[in-house]
């Protein structure tokens, strides 16, 4: 590769690339910090509103407790899933990336009933805003997972066309990062929700 | 671990140049409409914005109309208002409210926001960092044609039966949330709200892509102590953007929410007619919270590329490196940390506790320090400088003028004390349209004059230029310097008429003054759009570099392809403001001039780094035997 030999030959002094990412990467990182911004605007709108009182109190669903175990094992079926990707283990990309796929739905099926235990509890979309709150930011977050289902059957097509090997693993990593981005944005809104109830 | 990377991202490069180099033929659909060139993608939002400035002039004058002459028979513009001109042959008053919202939205986010940085940072990111093209094209496209599809429903909101939004550009609620509250509170609210959402996935898609394409796909050798100053703004820009318009994207959320669905977020306790609404224990403070935390940031958002284009016009035509280049990318810098930290400044009167108005004060009083860094630095880049008026120069010279007159006035309305008499009147009004309405608007015409040849291939009529400089700079002053004295008297914004108060009945005749010269400023318009569209097809046909400038884009050929160079791009060797350098042959160096090739006007220092160029240029010998 003449680029490899052309970078070897460059003097380690001369500022060339001083970032060098992949953009699209990179690209994906802005993507999660504004997704951040979005999260970060209302949970603060979320304090604010608290602070002012006529504020209604309430249990959350049981239900959080599981779908939060669901997110974990799949962030660790992903990262599972792009090791077997760097060994070059397709078969065992695909069955890990599936199984992802299938966790990530049974968290977004587990967060739709606790939104159904929230119901039988009497806290609706519309009335005080505590409740409010809780139905947009749950609701926010699930068409994000939504957006990273997605993703993942886009990866799983790569697979299946054994377009992610050891070589070629940007997609892969996107995804990855991704994944683990959500699980751990739920768990930060996941405990916010429980100091700040 | 630094050569692994850079191997990964040669890769890259490589790949991305070979894909480019196929794509040159298309379709009229793919090379004029739906094309991820970011020349023509930049000429798309340049047009649109030009369009929606036009919409926005006329619906200003329109109300100024109102303003300046209240007594006056609008029964003539019946055949474009229609219903909006009453039975009496006045502006319909609701319409009038309509009209200030509409202004406001049009100017800052289609006009300046898109209008400027869509069609600067599309254009002069790849070009002055030496890329092909954006990071993601597609992405790019995206971003294009979610802001068209924005601007379409915007639009169609202006003729609708009930009018378009008229809660002002801030859209409050209460008064944004119920469509008791003015007809426009109805569909045009809704539709407002959904063009609003569209508009914020077109930046964020541009802000990524702006982002991504400055940080990694540089050309060898453009550091980022060596990247113009055009490029700072873009990138502090779009940092901005990344991170306030979630923000308001939540705002919107929440506000669509309380109005199609019920809930109670902002409303609270709101009787009409005697009877009570059904939502409790919402706040309208927290929308203005919410909403201020990006409309702070937005004033930056649009003054930024137009500082930017500012400090590349005039150190070009001043002949003279610009002054201070760190310090100036220092203050852009701090002005973006700050730009988060005063948004409470618009709350002072909302009950807010008085020590947190002072802390919001002191910070907000802060920012005058990076600006006076920046407006010094513009003058002493001009001092002494071998000056040449260009049209695009006077206009960059205006720009710095109302940066400083409208800056000024900052300083009074940033005091929490102050602000109480001065909050919500013409005094603000004067003052933002200075700050940040007239500047940002001179530098994107500054830009469009200077960057003309290179979008078009042709040079745009420098004598008309100066005219419709001329005007457009008087006239301005004309329409907002009056504007200060009537808001220290207390006159509040959007108010249709003052006729019925005996206090707001002297100054009409300075509101008339006021608005003859919007009307004056609006047609001088009119020259630079004849002066724009002929010299697209009629202009005389420019040179590669007609204003002997240093910086990338001045090295591509005439009419630049898609790809931007021919053959490998330029490598960088020097900082883009080698202008006038002692013992240089000519006045300016460009970027791509090694110092090995200039012994003559190279400082010390400068000559140590011709040894590091030689490990350069061998490698390039290399490069280009295997293309």
């Amino acid at each position: 590769m003449e680029n490899t030999l052309r970078s070897e030959m460059k003097i380690v002094e001369e500022p060339k690339k001083p970032l060098s990412m992949h953009p699209k990467k990179f690209a994906m990182w802005l993507f999660m910090g504004s997704v951040m911004m979005l999260f970060a605007s209302l949970t603060s709108a979320y304090i604010v509103r608290q602070a002012e009182g006529n504020w209604l109190y309430f249990e959350l669903p049981a239900l959080f407790y599981y779908t939060t175990a669901i997110i974990f094992v799949s962030s660790v079926t992903m990262q599972w899933a792009y090791f077997a990707a760097k060994r070059n283990e397709v078969g065992l990309v695909k069955t890990l990336v599936i199984i992802t796929s299938v966790l990530g739905v049974a968290f977004l099926v587990g967060q739709f009933l606790a939104w159904g235990d929230l119901v039988r509890n009497s806290i609706h979309f519309v009335g005080n805003p505590s409740g409010s709150f809780l139905y947009v930011i749950t609701g926010l977050h699930g068409l994000h997972i939504v957006s990273a289902v997605i993703f993942l059957l886009i990866v799983l097509n790569s697979a299946v066309k054994l377009r992610i090997h050891s070589k070629n693993m940007a997609q892969m990593e996107m995804c990855t990062t991704y994944w683990h981005f959500l699980g751990v944005l739920w768990i930060y809104l996941f405990i916010f929700l429980l100091v700040f109830r | 671990m630094a050569t692994v990377d850079i191997h990964v991202n040669s890769e890259v490069h490589h790949h991305d140049d070979h894909e480019h180099e196929h794509e040159h033929h298309g379709n009229f659909w793919t090379s004029y409409i739906f094309c991820q060139d970011h020349k023509v993608i930049a000429k798309q939002f340049l047009i649109t914005g030009m369009a929606w400035a036009l919409i926005g002039g006329v619906l200003s004058v329109i109300f100024r109309l109102q303003l300046g002459f209240p007594e006056a028979q609008l029964e003539w513009l019946r055949p474009l208002l229609g219903g909006w001109i009453t039975e009496q042959g006045k502006l319909d008053p609701e319409f009038y409210l309509a009209l200030v919202t509409m202004h406001g939205t049009i100017m800052v986010f289609f006009v300046l926001t898109a209008g400027l940085s869509g069609t600067f940072s599309n254009f002069l990111i790849p070009l002055q960092v030496g890329a092909r093209d954006m990071a993601s094209g597609f992405m790019n496209m995206l971003s294009y044609w979610f802001f068209f599809l924005s601007s379409s429903v915007m639009f169609t909101s202006l003729f609708i039966s009930t009018g378009p939004a008229g809660g002002g550009w801030t859209v409050y609620p209460p008064l944004s949330a119920l469509p008791q509250a003015v007809q426009g509170s109805g569909l045009g609210m809704t539709l407002w709200l959904v063009s609003m959402a569209l508009f914020i996935i077109s930046t964020l898609l541009g802000g990524i892509n702006y982002i991504t394409t400055i940080i990694n796909m540089r050309t060898q050798g453009m550091s980022f102590t060596r990247m113009p100053l055009t490029i700072w703004a873009f990138f502090f820009t779009a940092v901005i953007g990344l991170l306030s318009f979630p923000v308001l994207f939540g705002a919107a959320l929440l506000l669509i929410f309380d109005r199609s669905f019920g809930t109670s977020f902002y409303l609270s306790d709101i009787y009409i007619g005697g009877e009570a609404l059904p939502h409790v224990g919402g706040s309208p403070i927290l929308f203005q919270h919410l909403f201020w935390f990006l409309g702070h940031p937005e004033v930056y958002i649009v003054l930024l590329p137009a500082l930017g284009i500012t400090s590349e016009i005039i150190a070009t035509n001043s002949r003279k490196p610009i002054f201070g280049y760190k310090a100036m990318v220092g203050s852009m810098l701090f002005i973006t940390i700050l730009s988060f930290v005063v948004w409470a400044h618009h709350m002072f009167v909302t009950g807010m506790n008085p020590f947190l108005g002072s802390i919001f004060t002191l910070l907000t009083l802060i920012i005058a320090v990076p600006s006076a860094v920046k407006i010094f630095n513009y003058v002493t880049t001009l001092w002494k400088g071998n000056i040449k008026f260009t049209a695009a120069m006077m206009f960059s010279i205006g720009l710095v003028s109302f940066f400083l007159t409208g800056g000024i006035t900052g300083l009074f309305l940033g005091n929490s004390a102050v602000d109480i008499q001065l909050h919500d009147t013409y005094f603000v009004v004067a003052h933002f349209h200075l700050v940040m309405g007239s500047a940002s608007f001179f530098g994107m015409i500054a830009g469009i004059y200077h960057w003309f040849p290179k979008m078009f291939g042709r040079m745009m009529d420098e004598r008309l230029g100066s005219i419709h400089f001329w005007l457009t700079f008087v006239g301005v002053y004309m329409v907002f310097f009056p504007m200060h004295y009537i808001g220290i008297a207390g006159f509040p914004r959007r108010y249709y008429s003052w006729t019925n108060f005996e206090t707001f009945n002297s100054f009409a005749d300075l509101n008339m003054l006021v608005s003859i010269a919007a009307i004056i400023t609006l047609s001088a318009q009119f020259i630079f759009l004849f002066n724009f569209f002929y010299s697209i097809f009629r202009g005389k046909l420019a040179s590669a570099n007609p204003w002997d400038s240093t910086t990338l884009e001045w090295t591509t050929p005439r009419h630049p392809g898609h790809g931007n160079w021919i053959g490998d791009i330029p490598t960088v060797y020097r900082w883009p403001y080698d202008y006038s350098k002692p013992g240089a042959k000519e006045d300016f160096i460009p970027q791509t001039i090694p110092y090995s090739e200039t012994p003559e006007s190279n400082l010390p220092h400068e000559n140590e780094l011709i040894k590091l160029e030689m490990g350069n240029t061998g490698a390039i010998t290399i490069d280009e035997k295997k293309h």
